[in-house]
């Protein structure tokens, strides 16, 4: 259903998310998520490049880290989604809530301000 | 057109429920972001079923009906016999509530309540009927 990779690059830790996210899946997210955060990363990078699917449960993991990275100042920026995922955030207006962007550099640029 | 599709209420059927929609609605013009957020309102839908009515239970099933009785009119019911909770008494909590109470549900309905044109319920031949309507643009 869902695969997730993470790589680091440059002091970020990019999860990459690939596959569909619905109710049975959102788990492995919130996992990934967490163990970055555990870990001790200063940055978190969402690659949602192969992301193809998105429902309620993931955004809201996503919804569920908004607020304990903004009190960690731990910048997590969204990036690369296709437009019909992109929709499902714009629907429930969580563009303005989350940091999103078009793509990693973008997405690497806002975190390194955000973290200064 | 009709199509049905019956399931168990298991959270791994979810993505067959999505594949049934998308396949019944292939030949019907719906632009691909206009059918993702079709397809995310049946999942929102039925998995808010298979949690809360069936307690996930497999030996439950859920059955999913699609009509299309003129082009670009959907109409979608899920039919079960669980508990009813109707989503139009529902009141979506605020967005910034959610955050504060780290609750990683109570999206779902927004969706849903966002992307179909209307949401009523019936009985049936005892049972619940679901039935959601949208008018897309072909």
């Amino acid at each position: 259903m869902v695969h997730i990779k993470r790589i680091q690059e440059e002091g970020a830790d990019i999860i990459a998310v690939i596959g569909e996210i619905d109710a049975s899946s959102s788990i492995e997210l919130d996992l990934a998520i967490a163990k970055s955060v555990g870990e001790g990363f200063r940055k978190i990078l969402i690659d949602c490049t192969g992301l193809e699917y998105i429902s309620s449960a993931g955004l809201g993991v996503f919804m569920s880290y908004i607020e304990e990275l903004r009190d960690k100042s731990i910048p997590m920026v969204l990036f690369g989604m296709k437009e019909k995922v992109a929709n499902t955030f714009s629907i429930l207006g969580l563009a303005d809530l989350l940091h999103i962007k078009e793509n990693k550099l973008e997405a690497k640029t806002l975190a390194n301000e955000l973290s200064v | 057109m009709s199509y049905q599709y019956n399931i168990g209420c298991s959270l791994n059927n979810l993505k067959g429920i999505r594949e049934f929609v998308r396949n019944s609605l292939k030949h019907e013009g719906v632009q691909e972001v206009e059918m993702s957020a079709i397809v995310l309102a049946l999942d929102e839908m039925c998995s808010n079923l298979m949690i809360h009515a069936h307690h996930c239970n497999p030996d439950h099933l859920l059955e999913l009906h699609i009509e299309i009785p003129a082009r670009g009119k959907l109409i979608f019911e899920i039919i079960d016999d669980g508990s009813v909770f109707d989503i139009n008494y529902f009141n979506e909590p605020e967005l910034d509530n959610l955050i504060h109470q780290k609750r990683k549900g109570g999206l779902g309905i927004r969706l849903v309540k966002a992307i179909m044109d209307n949401v009523e319920y019936l009985r049936r031949d005892n049972k619940n009927v679901c039935r959601l309507s949208k008018d897309v643009k072909i």
